[in-house]
């Protein structure tokens, strides 16, 4: 590990990891061991990623906000401590084929991977413009650098003590119309990528969102990170974020169903193809393991 | 000098005792991208069930002390998708596979086991008996010796002949010496122990189950007492019937505790969610601390913590000089 610093509410560590660095795209996550060999924290943290720099022959920082006893032992990480980071992993952005024009919409620490997007979208002739918002100015993160990057910055605060008082949802519409947005990539808490989703779907244009979902595994293996969405085929399935994700397109995520298993998903109890005469909701207090 | 880590499951010869536990390494593909897999004993699938399952609403795991807390529900694609694209797969490579069926009665059982003596790369067959089972109010199979013993013997007559039928038993039970004998007596050639015990977490700040199933299985280094304790208590009784280890190992320290008790196999699950290359680390432990401690097999060590009191650590006899 290299470095570790406060960004406003949120801690930023920085850690030499070339293999990572090197086969990182934007969209990509990583994830982290928490507590130390013998811990008793066993599920990894998963965190994006907010840069890659090809110093010391690659480093990776992310950013965090302490919510429990793994992020506050990583808060206590210091220089030259050593840290077992898996990654890169999930799927990245999309990216598209012509010069079109970009909106990057971030909440709270989650506009930490837009700018690397931004930096890659720019090399590729897009016009890009962000929108970013968090409850308060400590916690919008990455309102300078959007600013220096962005074609236009909008920002908002819930407590109006920084830019436009309201959500990010409340200024897109705005946004999109006047900067004839062709495509929206979004980042942040569930609850915002579903507006963000919606808005996106009322102009018609594609909507990318990459979704935090709390993991364990980070690779596939644990089912802790599913959430129903719809595939190409219009079947609705319970897909990992992780490695079907983390970033989905919008509109076939099924935000209002996540926290549940919806009636018509592939293999949902009493579903067509499920079983029929498998239990559902009244084995709640039974194990099946 | 190498350890001689070969170990049998009932024939069926395993090149090392390190297996991953069933539900913990997907379709083997996600595994697959940090390790060949044919460096493990062998693989165990997740419970694979008649049709595509959805599995339970998230949140599905929680993290409590030195565990995790489950309830994913045996989400899976069906036997049908798993015969057509995963089994397939692991074939190709040659991985060694067991894999582990789930069913609610136990004709869905026999009609799993059916479908995968049909199949070509089945190495054995792991019956998951946690299943509520839907013909008697939901009871759990591996509650009752009765029901156990008649899924396993459904599965052992389905089966072909020369593929062991491994019988994994949950450890939240009256009694697991009785359930162990009954599955051995129903026809099992293997035992498996222990699967997740049933616990709960409440969330404090939201005044709700962490889980949206409310319960869920606990695994991970908070159960492993449990398992060593489970596993001492079948083979003392069974001491013929080989046995897989699993319940929180973390380290080739554990599993080696589990090997003394009496397991010839060990299976890694919640380790791999914290360390992806966790079951070649704990093969190379294994294979250090039976080196250092003088064993030239694995096989000298298996449930060797039950030899007499006084007989003394196990010295290092060679054979061959003492039948001179």
């Amino acid at each position: 590990m290299l470095t570790t610093r406060r960004v406003d509410a949120y801690h930023a560590l920085t850690v030499v990891a070339p293999g990572i660095a090197e086969r990182f795209r934007p969209g990509h996550f990583i994830t982290v061991a928490v507590g130390g060999p013998a811990s008793s924290t066993l599920a990894r943290r998963a965190f994006s990623v907010h840069d890659v720099k090809p110093d010391y022959g690659g480093t990776v920082e992310f950013v965090f906000t302490v919510r429990g006893p793994g992020t506050a032992w990583l808060a206590e990480r210091k220089a030259r401590d050593t840290l077992d980071m898996v990654g890169p992993l999930g799927r990245p952005f999309p990216l598209p084929r012509d010069p079109v024009h970009c909106v990057l919409v971030g909440a709270e620490y989650g506009s930490a991977p837009l700018f690397g997007l931004a930096d890659l979208l720019q090399r590729r002739g897009c016009r890009v413009d962000f929108v970013l918002g968090a409850a308060s100015a400590d916690r919008v993160f990455g309102a300078l650098r959007a600013r220096r990057m962005g074609e236009t910055t909008t920002l908002t605060t819930e407590d109006g003590s920084l830019g436009v008082r309201g959500r990010v949802t409340d200024v897109l519409p705005s946004v999109i119309a006047d900067t004839r947005a062709d495509v929206v990539y979004a980042c942040g808490p569930l609850s915002t990528l579903r507006g963000v989703a919606a808005v996106a779907i009322e102009f018609d244009i594609p909507i990318q969102v990459a979704v935090e979902q709390t993991m364990v595994c980070g690779f596939g293996v644990c089912g802790s990170c599913v959430l129903p969405v719809i595939g190409e085929d219009g079947v609705t399935r319970m897909v990992r974020a992780c490695v079907d994700g983390p970033v989905f397109r919008g509109e076939r995520v099924r935000f209002e169903d996540i926290g549940t298993i919806p009636f018509d998903a592939l293999g949902a109890p009493g579903a067509p193809g499920g079983r029929a005469h498998e239990p559902g909701g009244q084995t709640g207090n039974r194990h099946v393991s | 000098m190498s350890v001689d880590m070969r170990t049998y499951l009932a024939h069926v010869e395993l090149a090392n005792p390190i297996t991953t536990a069933a539900g913990c390494a997907g379709s083997g593909r996600e595994l697959a991208q940090f390790f060949d897999l044919n460096r493990l004993g062998a693989v165990i699938t997740r419970s694979i069930t008649l049709t595509p399952r959805s599995g339970r609403p998230t949140p599905r795991i929680a993290e409590t002390p030195s565990g995790l807390l489950n309830a994913v529900g045996l989400q899976g694609p069906g036997i049908d998708a798993f015969l057509d694209r995963e089994l397939p797969w692991l074939a190709e490579r040659g991985v060694t596979t067991i894999v582990s069926i789930a069913g609610g009665s136990v004709s869905e059982y026999g009609t799993l086991a059916r479908r995968l003596a049909s199949a070509a790369g089945v190495t054995a067959v792991e019956v998951n008996l946690s299943c509520p089972n839907v013909e008697d109010r939901g009871r759990i199979f591996a509650r009752d010796p009765a029901a156990a013993a008649e899924v396993i013997a459904a599965v052992r007559a389905s089966s072909r002949y020369d593929v062991p039928v491994i019988a994994k038993l949950a450890p939240d039970v009256a009694d697991v010496v009785a359930v162990a004998r009954a599955c051995v007596d129903g026809g099992a050639d293997a035992l498996s122990m222990i699967n997740t015990p049933l616990g709960m977490a409440i969330d404090v700040d939201a005044m709700r189950p962490a889980l949206a199933a409310g319960t869920g299985g606990l695994s991970g280094p908070a159960i492993r007492p449990l398992a060593v304790r489970c596993l001492w208590q079948v083979h003392a009784a069974l001491p013929g019937v080989p046995i897989i280890g699993m319940g929180g190992v973390m380290t080739g320290r554990d599993a080696l505790e589990l090997i003394l008790a009496g397991a010839c196999v060990v299976a890694v699950g919640t380790a791999i969610f914290n360390d992806p290359y966790a079951c070649l680390r704990i093969l190379r432990e294994l294979e250090d601390l039976l080196h250092k401690r003088g064993f030239e097999r694995l096989a000298d060590a298996v449930g060797l913590a039950h030899r007499p009191p006084g007989s003394g650590p196990r010295g290092r006899i060679d054979l061959e000089e003492s039948s001179l």
